[in-house]
């Protein structure tokens, strides 16, 4: 198993497109940076109108910890596509390159076959969030430093004291892991129904935008929605960042993550078996 | 005609006599707060307010003569009610500027309380009232209630201990005025845990910032870089 996870990590690693989703993520968050460095402040004043109004708020308000704060909302829900490009190669990929039924060929189970595809798409969606962890929060806290994090919700203002931030960023980026793999699976269970790398990962993207608009909307017809969708529990990773943290809630979305991740790969195992390759 | 032209000369009298009285119990109370130049408190300062959480935080209080005052904190985020916790008693009693009426009296605590209402004779003033609960035994003001041109209105609650004689309170609590604040959701990004359509409680427009002094160290000098600009 570990030397199928192995060749097919090679295999990964080996297409330049592997490290769009790393030029793209380094990208947007040196900008993010760059911006806030140079122009964090009327940022501030925009999303502190509220408080302004009331309160005085002196201190290093523009820290590593708000900059890495403000990255993550932005850039999880764009991460997704960069994951679906190369998750929705896995299977599609191969078909279409006329090497699936070869790999089928050999003496190795199909369900083995699809299980280390899977996890060397999981080790990739892995490296993608820790190399965004090291820059989003690792970089910014250089150049940054640190403070207390202002949280702003939709309804109040939450301050962590500074020694209370760090473990919650690991908590925060283990969640999203969780919640970027279980994209991956999507884009993997798409993967096995095309004989075309594009297919699948243009639909993942589709459903991504669909469920994260109706996600973001506040409307009383699309939020008896959003308890059954899976965009709104990958939005959990900020109930690290409550006070004190939810962890029912946290386990639930959790939970719920782990079971789309077991129903997708069940049903690519399951089509797989099945599946007459013919290319 | 006599008998009235005497009643009214007694009335002003009494009236006069009140004023006199007043002026005297803001004289003997601004006496022992002016015993201290200045200060530097350490104690602990938490937040209290329906839109804003923050944890309790180790502050130090800075003052210096007349009016000069800032609360600082060692490290992390400062966060104040804007304007309202700059008002110290000092300030508030301050100079000859004022006029002191009586509105009687009343129990606070179990203590009772002379009630005394400051107004400015400066027509520029940012505090248009004040209303003082004295102490008058102990020559403490334990509440005030002020009304400000710009920053709204603020109410002070204060607990005295071993600085009493300093005139210096052991606990503060500041009660504020707060606005409405709102996030768009789309812009917050928030997890919904499925009970955005259940009504909302009423907020409460007040909120309170609860000093805790520790100690005090009175007379010792204070550098004039902590006040800033």
């Amino acid at each position: 198993m570990w030397q199928l996870t192995s060749i097919e990590l090679f295999k990964i690693f080996k297409k330049p497109r592997t490290y769009i989703s790393f030029v793209a993520i380094a990208s947007i968050i040196l900008l993010v940076q760059l911006a806030l460095y140079v122009d964090g402040e009327t940022y501030l004043s925009f999303v502190m109108q509220s408080v302004n109004e009331t309160f005085s708020i002196e201190g290093k308000r523009l820290n590593g910890y708000f900059v890495c704060y403000t990255i993550l909302q932005t850039l999880l829900v764009h991460v997704p596509l960069l994951i679906a490009l190369v998750a929705g190669d896995m299977l599609a990929g191969e078909a279409n390159m006329g090497t699936l039924r070869l790999l089928a060929s050999k003496p190795i189970s199909r369900s083995g076959l699809v299980l280390s595809k899977f996890a060397a798409t999981t080790v990739y969606t892995i490296a993608l969030l820790v190399f965004m962890a090291a820059l989003s929060l690792g970089l910014s806290i250089l150049l940054f430093g640190t403070s207390d994090l202002m949280v702003f919700k939709s309804d109040m203002l939450l301050i962590l004291s500074q020694k209370d931030v760090l473990w919650r960023y690991f908590g925060a980026f283990g969640f999203a892991m969780l919640a970027m793999t279980t994209v991956a699976s999507l884009a993997f269970l798409l993967s096995v129904f095309a004989e075309n790398s594009i297919g699948p990962i243009i639909s993942t993207m589709s459903i991504i935008i669909l469920f994260t608009i109706l996600t973001t909307m506040d409307i009383p017809l699309f939020n008896s929605l959003k308890p059954f969708l899976f965009t709104n529990h990958m939005l959990n990773w900020k109930g690290f960042f409550e006070d004190p943290v939810d962890y029912r809630e946290v386990l639930k979305s959790a939970g719920i993550l782990v079971a789309h991740i077991v129903l997708f790969l069940s049903v690519v195992i399951f089509v797989f078996r099945k599946k007459d390759i013919l290319s | 005609m006599k008998t009235i032209f005497l009643s009214a000369l007694l009335l002003l009298q009494t009236g006069l006599l009140w004023a006199q009285n007043e002026a005297a119990l803001i004289k003997a109370v601004k006496a022992k707060l002016d015993k201290v130049a200045n200060y530097q408190a350490s104690g602990n300062m938490s937040i209290d307010a329906a839109f804003i959480k923050a944890p309790a935080s180790a502050i130090t209080a800075y003052y210096k003569k007349p009016n000069r005052f800032a609360i600082k904190k060692q490290d992390g985020l400062n966060i104040l009610p804007k304007g309202g916790v700059s008002i110290n008693l000092s300030s508030l009693l301050g100079g000859e500027n004022v006029t002191a009426v009586s509105a009687g009296t009343t129990v606070l605590n179990g203590a009772p309380v002379r009630i005394i209402k400051l107004l400015p004779l400066d027509d520029k003033s940012d505090v248009v009232l004040s209303t003082l609960y004295i102490n008058e035994k102990a020559q403490l003001v334990q509440k005030a209630q002020v009304t400000t041109r710009d920053n709204g209105s603020y109410e002070m609650d204060m607990k005295y201990g071993k600085y009493a004689a300093w005139g210096l309170p052991d606990k503060v609590v500041f009660t504020f005025n707060t606005k409405e604040y709102k996030l768009p959701k789309g812009i917050a990004m928030e997890y919904d845990k499925g009970n955005s359509g259940k009504p909302q409680k009423p907020v409460d427009r007040k909120g309170t910032v609860t000093i805790n002094y520790t100690g005090y160290s009175i007379n010792k000098g204070v550098d004039d870089k902590v006040f800033g600009k």
